[in-house]
């Protein structure tokens, strides 16, 4: 069963000619076919946690250990941790001029799978993915992201998690800015992936609201750079009366 | 009347379409079209035809220091049956027919030349296979002239191929006869230290049509000027060009749609992909549409794609409109660049780094290569995008 193991994770950005600490020693075991989810305020560091993980070349590791059944994921390259069975759906997914959907993700699925889909195959299992998060097919001949709305950029994010069938999701932030109709698409195609259990998936959100729709077995409070609190579902719905001012405060004077 | 979707040079901030009084386009050149060099300056780098181009690197094609070498490049036609391959004098009523040197170095290439070579299509003749002319240089300097005519409803693809390291200006004329189809492809796969200038004239009969797909790979200094007037109604010409500017190559397209005639039609798109310290690039397109124009309708695209720090684009789209009375005009540019993002995002999708660079600068490329349609000429065009990327990496 596959597992990702963080340990007293800490990462440092450089900004404004000052070297900055977000994360402050972060803990957390995600096993497959778990669901997790990571809640905190703006400027916690939760999309920091998304994007180290995937090893964005912007977020400097300067200690601790993050692992893939026992292998070392800070030592791989970004591909390799996408091949080795890592998926990061973005909250700012970029767009890539004179690229089609299409190309894309075949490229995309012959790169993790480690051989080319059958074409015949291919173009079936696109298409229903695409039915099933209410994607037009003609979305495939667009370039990526190019021109597409939030919710479109949202949906095109899951269906790569749907073709690509990682070990781990980490979903950044991936309800913000989606109506209700968009957010219950996506929502769906989360579920449908995670009801597989091959998937250990880490929802990270700023709202209460996606955890209607998506159930997770344990609820991780964000602040301050590392998890101040963990629990099961039901410390959703305290954050949901509660906000996170006793956090932010507690983060403050840790 | 259709309104034009862009402002033109020359229009009022009240949103009408104003009539230029006189065409900059013909008169921010230096001097007026010559066939005689005499005829213009020495250009000193200043002028707006000049100003972007790096003299010094001319090897004397401007200033007429540059001395035809008699031997040092070769030319090669090969032709299918029925096509008239021929030499001729400068006596010929069809050299200079297309169109008049507009600028030095095509006027010194027009009055340097010793013969022009002729590749003419009869009429009603319907070619299956490409003409192809292949100018290999062997490290010599030659003044060019070459013209393809096309008789009435004749059609043909040419690829003009140029390959190896020469100092060459030349002018090349497309003579496409009523109803013709004409497709030029032309390419610069030059070695390394070639200085290739050129004046492209074609002149597009009634209800004939030409497509031009320019492609620059090569050279040191690549200097092309594409273009293209209307010798009846309904004719239309598409220009379409791809250049990968690498490390101090210098490589210029300047075109000109010249729509005097009405009824006609241009669609002008150039991409370009950039990469190394001191690539330049450059894009001039011109779009004239004369009083007499009426029905005209064009639209002209440049892009590019900027994959590394230290290359520069100068792109210049310029449409100057005469008459109101037209179908649509308008214009485009827009570099970018390749960036860290998006070599994340790719990347992040197990994309390995050379694959997402390869996938971006194809799919830039892609509508473009299409349009060549000349299957061994793609083949090689995307075999030379993969050899310039593997540069890039090493």
């Amino acid at each position: 069963m596959a597992t990702l193991e963080i340990r007293d994770l800490h990462v440092t950005v450089e900004a404004d000619n000052a070297t900055k600490e977000i994360l402050k020693g972060v803990d957390l075991t995600v096993k497959q076919g778990e669901t997790h989810a990571i809640m905190g305020p703006n400027g916690s560091g939760k999309s920091t946690l998304a994007y180290s993980l995937a090893g964005h070349p912007k977020y400097t590791v300067t200690s601790g250990t993050v692992t893939l059944d026992g292998e070392d994921v800070l030592e791989m390259t970004v591909d390799e941790r996408a091949r080795a069975g890592l998926f990061l759906a973005m909250q700012y997914p970029v767009e890539v001029p004179g690229v089609s959907v299409s190309n894309f993700l075949r490229t995309s699925a012959t790169a993790v799978r480690g051989e080319a889909p059958k074409l015949r195959t291919w173009v079936k299992e696109v298409k229903e993915a695409m039915e099933r998060l209410n994607m037009d097919p003609s979305f495939a001949e667009r370039n990526v992201n190019e021109g597409f709305s939030g919710g479109e950029k949202k949906r095109h994010e899951i269906l790569q998690l749907e073709l690509l069938k990682p070990k781990i999701a980490v979903l950044d932030e991936t309800d913000s800015g989606l109506d209700v109709d968009a957010l219950r698409v996506v929502s769906e195609g989360v579920n449908r992936v995670r009801e597989s259990g091959e998937v250990g998936t880490l929802l990270i959100t700023h709202y209460t609201r996606i955890l209607r729709y998506i159930k997770p077995d344990h609820v991780h409070v964000f602040a301050g750079g590392r998890i101040a609190e963990s629990g099961g579902a039901e410390l959703a719905d305290k954050l949901e009366n509660e906000g996170y001012e006793a956090y932010v405060k507690g983060g403050a004077s840790a | 009347m259709a309104e034009a979707p862009i402002t033109p040079v020359g229009s009022t901030t009240a949103g009408s379409i104003a009539v230029a009084a006189e065409s900059t386009v013909a008169t921010r050149m230096s001097a007026p079209p010559s066939y005689d060099v005499a005829d213009f300056p020495v250009p000193h780098g200043r002028e707006e035809e000049w100003r972007f181009t790096p003299l010094e690197r001319l090897r004397g094609l401007h200033d007429g220091s540059a001395v035809a070498t008699g031997s040092g490049l070769r030319v090669e036609v090969s032709a299918p049956e029925g096509v008239t391959v021929e030499t001729v004098g400068r006596e010929d009523a069809r050299v200079g027919r297309a169109g008049v040197p507009v600028d030095r170095i095509a006027a010194q290439a027009y009055s340097a030349f010793e013969k022009a070579s002729v590749v003419s299509v009869p009429k009603e003749s319907v070619l299956t296979e490409p003409i192809r002319i292949a100018v290999h240089g062997e490290g010599g300097t030659a003044y060019g002239h070459q013209i393809v005519e096309l008789g009435a409803f004749a059609e043909a693809v040419v690829v003009l191929d140029h390959t190896g390291d020469a100092v060459l200006a030349a002018n090349v004329e497309f003579l496409v006869g009523d109803g013709a189809k004409l497709t030029v492809v032309s390419v610069q796969d030059w070695d390394d230290k070639a200085v290739h200038v050129a004046q492209h004239n074609a002149l597009i009969g009634r209800d004939a049509s030409l497509k031009s797909v320019v492609v620059t790979f090569g050279g040191d200094v690549v200097r092309l000027h594409p273009r293209v007037a209307y010798a009846g109604t309904g004719g239309e010409a598409e220009l379409f060009g791809l250049y990968f500017t690498d490390r101090g190559q210098h490589q210029e397209h300047r075109l000109l749609v010249d729509h005097n005639t009405p009824h006609c039609k241009s669609n002008v798109v150039y991409k370009g992909a950039l990469q190394g310290e001191d690539a330049h690039a450059v894009w001039i397109g011109d779009v004239l549409i004369e009083a007499a124009a009426e029905g005209t309708d064009t639209y002209e695209m440049n892009r590019n794609l900027v994959l590394t720090d230290g290359a520069r684009v100068d792109s210049v789209p310029n449409l100057e409109i005469e008459t109101g009375e037209i179908v649509g005009a308008g214009h485009a540019s827009a570099t970018g660049r390749f960036d860290d993002e998006q070599l994340f995002y790719l990347m992040a999708r197990g994309i390995p780094e050379k694959e997402a660079r390869r996938l971006v600068v194809r799919g830039f490329f892609a509508e473009l290569v299409q349009q060549i349609q000349v299957p061994d000429v793609e083949e090689r065009l995307l075999a030379k995008i993969e050899e310039e990327l593997e540069g890039a990496v090493a």
